[in-house]
């Protein structure tokens, strides 16, 4: 065995990549003047030490948990899906349809019927993508990209042209009526002496989030569709042999890796903004990427990539707040810790595998 | 844990000291950018005005993400700041929706609407960008000698439309048989600041033979007047007088006082008057610039004709139509 115990590849390899990040990113900072450790101070006060913090970091997570289960089931079936950002869109007229046209008498009704349509329309966005993948060969990196660039062109004219509430500037849609609004953290948790979570973003979606990686991972590990999805991933041709058709797993996987990106919909324009604004997902489609590479497509790392990341936006938002770093910085500083964990893993994996086989050769 | 008790200790006398002097005002930029050389420059500039003349201090942030508008008003009107002033129309839903619960903070909400009978606490501040689009509109035409002249927006909203129909009736007034090609940068925000692809339409206007192009795009307007002086044609700069980014080169520039009334609102701190503010002509809140950048480029005839229409416009002799008041242009198709 000159391999590295699993538990080091899935732990000690993230947690030294992000310390590696972290390392860089307060390099950063001292060369613009400023304090990392005040900052890294200030970023955990924001985002772990008070309820509203959480209640931000958990609303961003919530985004990045579908997102990320979106690219991570699709590779397990050795599938790329970069179209998680225009599915979300797409997912999100889906909701704003429902909720604007059908007069729902609860929100718990509301958002059994809104998580249907988020999922019909993500899905159906990754329907032609999909297709043209297993049908033509036209690969699913450059037509899911593309279709990218579209959502946003029919997102932008819907908003403009037709659901726009006339005289309105902003391109979005009317206010959701009131009875599909869902319950926050704060209304959930709140109590008359203890306002927790006020005015925090957080709400029953990222309980549904939760329920989604349970679902993935029974999907993948415990269904036969499962096992053909991680089958066709690890050789194409072992699968057909086996009698598994590449053309129904390529499709089936991408809509539902489709169905959960537009699923991350309910978050942001049913529990947020409450109406569907322009740029309701703001990359947490590419997100997704860097926290289904973080968490290595396994839905318990997706889960902890994505507070992570919850973290660092929520803790970034708060450095905007309070300190003079500029926002170009953060975005760098989040931009090194994707850097270091989803794209140099092997920076950090090859070097400790070594290590690890060198250790155990002098103890036998 | 001594560590953790570090920790908690250093945290909470941060959270008490950025808490700040009282009522000092806030300044939230829209997702454009603070330093965009155009609209939420002009509220810094604005902001810096303040700064200047008071000598009293502010605290602003530079927005990231949606989620964000909300979390910002909440904690700068939490830790007191007041009143909190915001660039942007999209900022007027957010605020519509914090405002209440912060009864005793001022919000100000430029280029955005929120309704003053049910937050009595905001002041809305509106401009009459067609009415300044009109006279740059017609200073275009009369600089043009090819009769076509361009309009470049930068995300495809009813507020730049607001800008191209003002723009297109300037010009047809002056040239009623002039082309004006008009192109919207994007549909996403990013369109707000992609200087590269304001270039890229520019070229694609100059073959197209426009000669004058108006950039009302935000960051991406940088582009747009960088290529106009590259390829020797005229351009007119948006929001900040842009005169001196390429002197000789920019006609003149569509000013949006946002710097004045920022700095106005700051001044007067908490004693704001609330309600609903538009400021056109009359009120000096759009106009053309007009400095040493530009005096070669501005004839006299160009000059006293705008003037003169200007007066008219005031007098409601013209009216030039607002394309939000009724989602169309007579004079140009979107």
């Amino acid at each position: 065995m000159d391999r590295m115990p699993a538990w080091a590849d899935a732990v000690l390899v993230p947690l030294i990549s992000i310390l590696l990040a972290a390392l860089l990113s307060a390099l950063v900072i001292l060369a613009i003047g400023e304090s990392p450790v005040e900052a890294l101070l200030l970023m955990v006060d924001g985002a772990l030490m008070r309820s509203t913090g959480w209640g931000y970091t958990l609303y961003y997570a919530t985004n990045f948990i579908f997102t990320g289960l979106c690219v991570a089931i699709a590779f397990h079936a050795s599938l790329f899906n970069i179209g998680g950002e225009g599915q979300a869109m797409i997912g999100g007229l889906g909701v704003a349809l429902v909720c604007l046209f059908i007069p729902f008498p609860h929100w718990s009704i509301a958002l059994l019927v809104a998580t249907g349509a988020a999922a019909l329309f993500g899905a159906g966005w990754a329907l032609i993508p999909a297709w043209l993948q297993a049908r033509r060969g036209s690969h699913i990196v450059i037509t899911t990209i593309m279709f990218n660039f579209i959502a946003a062109a029919v997102l932008n004219y819907v908003l403009v042209n037709l659901l726009r509430p006339a005289g309105a500037m902003d391109p979005a849609t009317a206010p959701f009526p009131a009875a599909t609004h869902l319950p926050s953290f704060h209304d959930m948790f709140a109590t008359a002496d203890n306002p927790l979570f006020r005015g925090s973003p957080a709400n029953v979606s990222f309980f549904l989030a939760v329920l989604a990686c349970l679902g993935v991972w029974l999907l993948i590990w415990r269904t036969r569709l499962g096992y053909e999805i991680r089958a066709m991933g690890f050789s194409e041709s072992a699968a057909r042999y086996a009698g598994i058709s590449p053309v129904r797993i390529t499709v089936i996987t991408m809509l539902i890796s489709g169905g959960l990106a537009g699923m991350m919909a309910l978050n942001t324009t049913m529990g947020e903004a409450e109406r569907l604004v322009m740029n309701a997902t703001e990359g947490a489609g590419f997100i997704g990427i860097a926290v289904a590479l973080m968490g290595r497509s396994h839905p318990l790392g997706v889960l902890l990539a994505a507070l992570l990341f919850g973290f660092l936006y929520q803790g970034g938002a708060e450095l905007a707040l309070w300190t003079n770093i500029p926002r170009e910085l953060i975005t760098v500083i989040q931009a090194l810790v994707i850097l270091f964990t989803g794209a140099l893993g092997n920076m950090v994996r090859v070097p400790l595998e070594r290590m690890f086989v060198a250790l155990r050769r002098r103890a036998s | 844990m001594t560590f953790a008790k570090t920790i908690l200790g250093t945290a909470a006398t941060l959270a008490l000291t950025s808490g700040a002097a009282l009522a000092d005002p806030a300044l939230i930029y829209d997702l454009g950018g603070k330093f965009d050389k155009s609209f939420n420059e002009a509220a810094y500039n604005g902001a810096e005005m303040f700064v200047k003349e008071t000598g009293g201090s502010y605290r602003d942030i530079d927005l990231q993400s949606e989620a964000q508008r909300e979390q910002a008003l909440r904690r700068f009107a939490e830790s007191g700041f007041n009143p909190v002033i915001t660039t942007g129309f999209s900022m007027s839903a957010p605020i519509a929706e914090v405002a209440p619960d912060y009864p005793d903070t001022k919000f100000v909400t430029i280029d955005g609407f929120v309704d003053p009978e049910t937050h009595p606490n905001v002041l809305s501040i509106l401009f009459s960008e067609h009415e300044g689009s009109y006279l740059v509109g017609m200073m275009a035409a009369m600089a043009s000698e090819s009769d076509t002249v361009g309009f470049i927006g930068g995300m495809d909203t009813p507020l730049i439309r607001k800008f191209a129909c003002g723009y297109a009736q300037g010009v047809l007034a002056v040239k009623p048989e002039a082309t004006v090609i008009s192109n919207m940068t994007g549909t996403t925000p990013a369109a707000w600041n992609d200087p590269v692809k304001g270039s890229e339409l520019t070229k694609a206007q100059i073959s197209q033979g426009a000669d004058v192009v108006y950039a009302a795009a935000g960051g991406t307007g940088i582009g747009v007047l960088q290529t106009a002086a590259d390829e020797g044609i005229l351009s007119v700069g948006v929001d900040s007088n842009q005169n001196y980014l390429h002197p000789g080169k920019v006609l003149t520039s569509m000013l949006k006082r946002v710097d004045v009334a920022v700095a106005e609102a700051m001044t007067k701190g908490e004693a704001l008057e609330t309600g609903v503010m538009v400021l056109g002509l009359a009120e000096n809140g759009v106009g053309y610039a007009l400095d040493e950048h530009n005096a070669d480029l501005v004839s006299a005839e160009m000059k006293s004709a705008v003037d003169a229409a200007r007066e008219k416009i005031i007098a409601g002799e013209i009216a030039v139509h607002d394309y939000s008041s009724d989602d169309s242009c007579p004079v140009i198709n979107f």
